[in-house]
Formats: structure tokens, sequence, C-alpha cells
């Protein structure tokens, strides 16, 4: 008896081709998410607003309405979705310089105010679609294009760790850090969405998901140097868990 | 019989798969596909596919379509 174990989701749409660089791993980021809506039933229900940068391209691959929101504004658009319509299922897809740069503060104010929209950032340490410049993430010594002798505090200052931070704001849900170095952190990382997108479900507040990602192009290495980058120097820094689940609390 | 399907036009030739496989059953084929790319092939003679699935977990591009295990 044979039996299927996997196959590419419904919610994606027919044909679809990535316009991602080879060995990237938004592509298993976008397939994670494409998978949770299929499990949770919620397609028809779902909106996205996609963000600028890699992420954007999510809404040329997933069969969901979606909306582009300007540079960093996609969890304040989301905002305003999820209260013209509450019974929508709404969720933000972002990279780290969007997140976390130019959008900080709609994205920790969003924490704040307790949305109830999902929000998956994917952290690759750098500005993926302009080229590789010095992004919040970048870690210490590293060297982009406009850092070019290494990320040093006296003159760049320090990485910025989101999930820690989001978990500090009152009205997030759930805020966890998770990493795509492997396949079993790959599973783990899909249970981490789930999760994110359950405490929206059950009207808990903002569920937030960091996802750490490879990005071979921009660190001039190939897939497989990036996720053993990923594994030996970005997890040390940034260090994979669960820094808020509301729901461990109520059990 | 556990097997995978590939669909060679999405490969990027990023080999990640070839990597992965615990029965080192994936291997870079001689053809190459309409983006150019020389494309990874399933070689299973002795039939010991275990139908994991990490191959496809890990693709980042959908190239694995399908896993059967049995």
């Amino acid at each position: 008896m044979t039996t299927q174990v996997f196959k590419i989701a419904d919610s994606f749409k027919k044909n679809v081709k990535y316009t991602f660089c080879p060995g990237c791993d938004h592509g298993v980021a976008v397939r994670l998410v494409a998978e949770v809506i299929d499990e949770l039933g919620i397609r028809e229900n779902a909106i996205v607003a996609a963000a600028i940068g890699c992420s954007v391209t999510i809404y040329d691959f997933l069969n969901i309405d979606a909306l582009e929101s300007p540079h960093g504004r996609a969890m304040a658009v989301a905002t305003g979705i999820k209260r013209a319509k509450p019974d929508k299922f709404v969720f933000t897809y972002q990279g780290d310089g969007d997140f976390a740069s130019i959008g900080w503060a709609e994205s920790m104010h969003a924490g704040l105010r307790g949305e109830k929209i999902s929000s998956i950032c994917i952290n690759n340490t750098t500005f993926g679609m302009t080229g590789g410049q010095l992004g919040p993430t970048t870690m210490m010594g590293q060297v982009t294009t406009t850092s070019p002798t290494g990320r040093n505090p006296e003159y760049y200052g320090y990485p910025i760790k989101m999930a820690e931070h989001m978990a500090l704001c009152d009205g997030v849900a759930y805020s966890a850090r998770v990493s795509l170095d492997s396949v079993p952190n790959i599973r783990k990382a899909k249970q981490a969405i789930k999760k994110a997108f359950e405490v929206q479900l059950q009207g808990l507040g903002l569920g937030f998901v960091e996802i750490l990602a490879g990005c071979p192009t921009n660190w001039r290495m190939s897939p497989a140097q990036a996720h053993d980058r990923v594994r030996d120097e970005m997890m040390q820094t940034f260090k994979p868990g669960v820094y808020k689940d509301v729901t461990a609390d109520i059990k | 019989m556990s097997h995978i399907v590939i669909n060679e036009n999405r490969c990027k030739a990023c080999y990640l798969c070839v990597k992965e496989c615990p029965k080192k059953l994936i291997r870079v084929s001689e053809k190459t596909n309409n983006l150019g790319n020389r494309v990874v092939e399933f070689c299973d003679p002795n039939n010991e596919c275990l139908g994991c699935a990490m191959c496809a977990t890990r693709c980042p591009d959908l190239a694995i379509t399908e896993v059967y295990r049995g």
C-alpha cells in the first residue's frame, strides 16, 4: 500500500514557479505558510499584507487575496484590514529589513495594541533584494556592501533581536524564533507558524514568528555553506525558541 | 514502493536534496532544463527509498512535487 506523504499545497497557484535565487530559504518559508493555510482550512478567508523586499513576491505564488503595502507598513496595513473585516484571517509576510528597520515602529506598536493579526518575518541578516547592504539584524563582524570592514559597534551599533522585543509587548500572544537550517528545524518552523496563526483564530492577540534563513547570493556562499552559517553563527547570536506563548499559561 | 516525483523545470541546481537524502539516491544528471540548469535525478535501482520526504522538505523551489511511502 503506497501512501502519498508529500504534495504541493493546494494554496499555491497552478504551475507556480518561484522567482527566488537558487537555494533561497524564502521558498521553504512560503511553502510552510501555504501548508499551514491548507491544514487550518482558511484559504478562502485569508488576506496577506505583503511588504517590500524579496518577500513581496508571495502574492505571485499563493492563491489568496493580497494587498501590497509601502515599505515597512505591512503591519499598519494589516491592522486596517483586520479592523475593517474582523472575521477575516490577516497575516503579513516580511523580511527583516522591512519589519525591523523602516517598519519597526509599525511592527512594535501593532504588538502593543494587541492587533489580532499574524506576522512572519524572515531574518537573513541583510537587505537581500537591494544587493546585500547592512541591515538592522546584520551580525557583529559581518561584511556587507555598506560595511566593507565588518560591522563594528562603535560605528554601526548592535543587531536587533526581534523575537525577544516582540515578546515584551503585552498585546503579543505568541512570539518565537525558528530556523530553516535543517529538516528537523523546518518541521519545528511549521509548528511555530501554525501556532502563530492559531492565536489569531482564537482571538488571543498577535502571533509573531521570526525565521532564520540563508541568503546564499548576498552572503557569497553556496546554499549548503549558507545553512552551515545559519547553524554555526546566526543561531548562536539569535537563539531559537519560544519567547512568549499565552496558550501555555491557559493550559 | 517508495519514490519521489521531480519537476525538472523547477530545479535551480542548488543540490540541497543531494546532500539531504539519507540513502544518497538523488544525483546530478547530465540533463539541462529550460532554465539552463543541470537538474537532479532520482536513481533507486534497489528500492532503498524510505519515503522520508526530507528531500521535499528541504527543496526550496517546489521541484520535488510528490513523495510516496510504502
